[in-house]
C-alpha cells in the first residue's frame, strides 16, 4: 500500500493516502504517544500503520485482545497525561462501551492528556454482522463527535480531536466509514512534532471514579455545554450556495460529496445550498439554524440513522420554530437503512424539485437489462483455495453423518464465517457477535433438563477465541454445561488482514513475544482437550467423533493449521503440483470435488464436467488429493 | 485531459485477490503527479474472499469528487474477468463507455457447486462490445502464466490500458512509479509484464 513510511525524509507537502492513513498521519502531527486497537474491516490500517512507524516516531503501539482492553490502555496512558488513539470498527465501539461511558464521566485528569477514539462504521454492512450508526454511541458515552467529509478533512480533524480533548479534559470520538477509510486522496501535510522525550505522570490530583456520579454527570454537562459553544464557531463547518437557497441540504460524512455531485449533475447550483457539519455533537444549533432560517425547504441527507436529521428537529422544536418542516428519513426521501450513495441523493434532490433524471440512455439500459438478464450471474464468498477452514468444515460434515445425530453449532465471527454464504457448508444453525458462539453454545447445553437433546458445538477462529470467549468457556466449565468447542486455529486474525493476536507468538510491531498456549489455558480451567489438524481429514472427523460420542461436559478440539495467505506468505512455495488425470475423473457423475468440496482453484471442464485444477489459483496444499473417491486427483511433492 | 469527461471515472474491477487495488493506486499516483485531482474509492474486506471486487477512480481537473462514482457514469472499465465487466457495465455503463477486459474466466463458486452456468465466451464478449463504446480483449491471465507468474495478470493488464492509449500516462511513468514503489528484486518481471501488455493491444 502507498505506505507512510518514509515521511521525514520527504520534503513533500502532500501526499496520497487512504483514509485511515491520513487518520493516522493526523494523530502523528498532533503527538500521539500510545495507541491501541482490535482490528476491524474497515479500521484495521490505522492501528497497521501506527505500528510500522511506532519506533521513529516513539509510539506505543498494541493489538489488544479486544476494544474493551484497548480503550482501557488508551485511557491510562490519557490520564498519565499523554495523547492516545484507540481504533475499532462499530461492533467494537460495543465491547468498549461501558468503559466509555464510565470514562466520561471523570474526564481525563489533570495530566494533560488527551484521548481519541476512532471509530469506523460499515453502512452497508460490506464487511459486518450489521451496519450500526456509532453516532448514537458517541452521545449516549458523552463524546464530542467529529466526522470528516474527506481524505483531507481525516487528517485535519483527527489532528483537531487531540487538540479538543486535551483542552477540555475528555475524550473525543471520530467517526470514520468504509467509504472514507477505505478511500485514497492527496492530503496536504503539516509538519511533524520534535521527538522530546514525553514524561508520563501518575495522576493524584483528583480521585478519578464515576462513583458520586451525579455531580460529575452535571459537570459533564457543563462542559458539552462549553464545546458546543467552540462547535458554532467552528470553521470545519461550512456553508455552499446562493444566499436564499430554494432547499437548503444539511449533511454530514459522506452525503456530503454526495450532495454536492447530485446538485451538480441536477444543475442546481443557484437553487441549492448544501450545508456540512463536522462537528456534529454537541450539535452547533445556532449555526443550524441560522442557516435553517434563510432557506426555502430543508433535507437532511446523511447515511444510516436520522441521526443529524434529529437533531435539526430538536434544534427547530426548541427553538419554537415548529412549522419548518425537516425532509429526508422521516418523510421518506432518503432511505432508513443502507449507505449513502450520489444515486441516493439524486434521487431525493430530484423527488423534492419534481424533476426526473435519468443517468443513461433508456435505449442502454433495455440492453443493459437484456444482457443481465440473459449472461449475468452472482459471484458468492467462499474461502480461499487452500484454506484450512474448508478442511475442518468437511471433517465435521463427515463426523455429523457417520455419528447419524443431529448436532446443533452456533458460530462465530472470522473467515469460517463463511460457512453461513450460500456456497459455504452451512453447518451454522445460529450466529451473532464475536465470542458470542460460545456462550450461546454454554446456554443451550444446560437446556437438558428441558428435553434439549441435540449435541451443542461451537465454532470460533483463534483470535476471537481471545477476544471474547474465554469467559463463556469459564461460565461453560462453572457452570457444568455440556457442549463442544472447537477452535480454528488458524495463526492470524485473517478476516481482516491477518493480524497478530495472543496466540501468535509476535505482537503488532512484529516482535516476539509470549505466545499464549490455547492448549494449556484450556486444560487448565478443566477443559477436556483434543488437538487436530484439519488437513488430515479423517483423523479430525474421527476425533470429533469421539467428542461427540462423550456427550458430557466441556470438550475443546483446537484445529491446527496456519491460514492459507499466511502460510504462502512465510514460505512462498507450493506445498504440492496438483493436476487431474483426466482419464480417472468421472466428470458429471461424481463431482464431489467441485460440487461438494468447492475449492475454487478447482474446475469444471466444459465437457463432461470434468475437473481441472486452475494454475493460477492453486497452492498446493493438497486435500482435493483425499476428497476424490477415484484417486483421480494426483498430488505430487514439490522438492 | 481535454476531450474527456470531467469527472472521469475509471473503474478497476475483478475478483478478490487479482490485485485491482495495486494497479488503482499506481494509476492513482501518476496521475496525481500530473496535477490530477484523484479520489479513489476501494472495497476490500469480506469481498476478496472470492467475490467480486471493484476500486473507483474519480479524476478531475476541477475539484475532488467523493470516492463512488453515480449510476451509469463509468468511463473505462479496465477488468480482470469478463463477467466483472459485465456486472460493471450492468450498473455502471452507458453509450460512451471504453472497456478493456481481461477474457481469462474465473468461475463463481456458485458455478462449481452446480447451481449457476458459467455464460459462453462469445456471448459474454459479444455483450461486453455491445455495451461498450470500444472493447479491448486480452488473455492476460495467460500470458502471465507463459511468463511463469500469474501475479502479474494485473501489470500485464495495466500495459493494455497504456498500449490503448486512452489514459494521458506513458510507460515511462508506469517504470518511474515501479522503480519507487517495487522491491528491486521484482523490478524487472513487472517492468516485462507491462511491456508484454502494451504489445498485446
Ligand atoms: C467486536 C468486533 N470486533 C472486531 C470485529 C471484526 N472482525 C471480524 S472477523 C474478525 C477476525 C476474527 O479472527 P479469527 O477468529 O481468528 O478468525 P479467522 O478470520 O482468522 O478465521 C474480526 C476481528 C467484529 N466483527 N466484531
Ligand atoms: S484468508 Fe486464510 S483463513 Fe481466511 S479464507 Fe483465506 S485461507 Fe482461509
Amino acid at each position: 500500500m502507498s505506505g507512510i513510511v518514509g515521511y521525514n525524509q520527504e520534503q513533500k507537502v502532500s501526499k496520497f493516502l487512504l483514509g485511515n492513513e491520513a487518520i493516522v498521519r493526523g494523530a502523528l502531527e498532533a503527538g500521539v504517544d500510545y495507541a491501541a486497537g482490535y482490528p476491524g474491516t474497515p479500521s484495521s490500517e490505522i492501528i497497521e500503520r501506527l505500528a510500522a512507524e511506532a519506533s521513529e516516531r516513539r509510539v506505543y503501539v498494541e493489538w489488544s485482545t479486544n476494544e474493551k482492553v484497548a480503550s482501557e490502555g488508551c485511557g491510562a496512558a490519557a490520564t498519565a497525561g499523554l495523547a492516545s488513539l484507540a481504533a475499532m470498527k462499530n461492533a467494537g465501539l460495543s465491547v468498549a462501551l461501558d468503559f466509555l461511558t464510565h470514562f466520561s464521566l471523570t474526564g481525563l485528569g489533570e495530566q494533560g492528556g488527551s484521548m481519541v477514539v476512532v471509530v469506523c462504521d460499515d453502512p452497508d454492512a460490506h464487511s459486518s454482522g450489521d451496519e450500526t450508526d456509532s453516532r448514537w454511541l458517541a452521545r449516549f458515552a458523552y463524546a464530542p463527535l467529529l466526522e470528516p467529509t474527506s481524505v483531507q478533512e481525516a487528517r485535519d480533524l483527527t489532528r483537531y480531536a487531540f487538540q479538543l480533548s486535551r483542552e477540555n479534559k475528555r475524550c473525543v470520538m471520530l467517526r470514520s466509514y468504509t467509504r472514507l477509510s477505505h478511500a485514497s486522496s492527496i492530503v496536504d501535510l503539516g509538519p511533524l512534532p520534535a521527538l522530546i522525550a514525553k514524561q508520563a505522570h501518575s495522576d493524584s490530583s483528583a480521585c478519578l471514579t464515576p462513583y458520586l456520579a451525579r455531580g460529575k454527570h452535571a459537570q459533564t454537562l457543563e462542559r458539552l455545554e462549553s464545546i458546543r459553544g467552540q462547535f458554532e464557531e467552528s470553521g470545519f463547518n461550512s456553508y455552499r450556495g446562493p444566499e436564499s437557497p430554494e432547499l437548503l441540504v444539511v449533511c454530514s460524512g459522506s452525503a456530503y460529496q454526495c450532495a454536492l455531485e447530485a446538485v451538480e449533475l441536477l444543475d442546481l447550483q443557484e437553487r441549492v445550498g448544501v450545508l456540512k457539519i463536522v462537528t456534529l455533537w454537541p450539535f452547533p444549533h445556532q449555526l443550524a439554524l441560522k442557516h435553517l432560517a434563510q432557506a426555502g425547504k430543508v433535507l437532511a441527507l446523511e447515511e444510516v440513522d436520522p441521526f443529524l436529521e434529529n437533531l435539526l428537529k430538536e434544534a427547530l422544536n426548541d427553538a419554537g420554530l415548529t412549522d419548518k418542516q425537516v425532509l429526508g428519513k422521516g418523510s421518506g426521501h432518503v432511505p432508513l437503512f443502507g449507505e449513502m450513495t450520489p444515486d441516493r441523493a439524486l434521487e431525493a434532490l430530484a423527488a423534492v424539485f419534481g424533476l426526473s433524471y435519468q443517468p443513461r440512455a433508456a435505449h442502454y439500459s433495455q440492453a443493459a437489462d437484456r444482457c443481465v438478464q440473459e449472461l449475468l450471474i452472482s459471484r458468492g464468498l467462499t474461502w480461499c483455495p487452500g484454506c484450512p477452514h474448508r478442511a475442518s468444515f468437511w471433517a465435521l460434515d463427515r463426523a455429523i453423518k457417520a455419528e447419524g445425530t443431529d448436532v446443533y453449532v452456533t458460530g462465530d465471527i472470522g473467515c469460517y464465517t463463511l460457512d453461513v454464504f450460500p456456497e459455504g457448508k452451512c453447518q451454522m444453525n445460529l450466529l451473532h457477535a464475536m465470542g458470542s458462539g460460545l456462550g450461546l453454545a454454554s446456554g443451550l447445553g444446560q437446556l437438558g433438563p428441558k428435553n434439549y437433546d441435540q449435541p451443542v458445538i461451537s465454532i470460533c477462529g483463534d483470535s476471537t477465541f481471545f477476544h471474547s470467549s474465554v469467559p463463556a468457556l469459564i461460565n461453560a466449565i462453572y457452570n457444568r454445561s455440556n457442549l463442544i468447542h472447537i477452535v480454528l486455529d488458524n495463526d492470524a486474525t485473517a478476516m481482516t488482514g491477518f493480524q497478530a493476536h495472543p496466540g501468535v507468538g509476535y505482537n503488532a510491531l512484529g516482535q516476539p513475544t509470549t505466545k499464549i498456549d490455547l492448549e494449556s489455558l484450556c486444560r487448565s480451567l478443566g477443559a477436556q482437550v483434543e488437538v487436530a489438524d484439519p488437513f488430515d481429514l479423517r483423523g479430525t472427523a474421527k476425533t470429533m467423533r469421539k467428542l461427540l460420542q462423550m456427550k458430557q461436559g466441556v470438550r475443546v478440539l483446537i484445529l491446527r493449521r496456519p491460514c492459507e495467505l499466511v502460510r504462502m506468505k512465510r514460505q512462498k512455495n507450493k506445498p504440492f503440483r496438483m493436476e487431474v488425470d483426466q482419464s480417472k475423473c468421472k466428470g458429471q457423475e461424481c463431482a464431489i470435488c467441485y460440487s461438494a468440496f468447492r475449492c475454487p482453484a478447482l474446475m469444471v471442464e466444459a465437457e463432461g464436467g470434468k475437473a481441472s485444477i486452475r494454475d493460477d489459483a492453486c497452492p498446493g496444499c493438497g486435500v482435493c488429493a483425499s476428497i476424490c473417491p477415484f484417486k483421480a486427483i494426483v498430488r505430487e511433492e514439490v522438492a | 485531459m481535454s476531450g474527456f469527461s470531467d469527472p472521469y471515472n475509471l473503474m478497476v474491477c475483478g475478483v478478490g485477490g487479482q490485485g485491482n487495488i495495486l494497479i488503482s493506486r499506481m494509476i492513482g499516483r501518476i496521475l496525481v503527479d500530473k496535477g490530477f485531482r484523484v479520489t479513489i474509492g476501494e472495497t476490500f474486506g469480506a469481498a476478496q474472499r472470492g467475490g467480486s471486487v471493484f476500486s473507483s477512480m474519480r479524476i478531475s481537473r476541477k475539484r475532488y469528487y467523493g470516492p463512488l462514482v453515480p449510476k451509469g457514469k463509468a468511463s473505462l472499465v479496465l477488468s480482470l474477468e469478463p463477467l466483472e465487466t459485465l456486472r460493471l457495465l450492468a450498473e455502471y455503463g452507458n453509450q460512451d463507455v471504453l472497456t478493456i477486459t481481461n477474457t481469462h474466466p474465473i468461475q463463481p463458486v456458485g458455478v462449481l457447486a452446480r447451481r449457476l452456468d458459467y455464460p459462453e465466451q462469445d456471448r459474454l464478449n459479444a455483450a461486453i462490445m455491445e455495451l461498450s463504446r470500444r472493447a479491448w480483449f486480452v488473455d492476460v491471465t495467460e500470458m502471465a502464466l507463459s511468463l511463469g507468474a500469474p501475479i502479474v495478470a494485473n501489470i500485464i493488464l495495466l500495459g493494455c490500458l497504456l498500449g490503448a492509449g486512452v489514459l494521458p500516462i506513458e510507460p515511462g511513468d508506469v517504470e518511474k512509479e515501479m522503480r519507487e514503489t517495487f522491491p528491486p528484486n521484482k523490478l524487472e518481471l513487472n517492468i516485462k509484464a507491462l511491456k508484454a501488455g502494451i504489445e498485446a493491444v
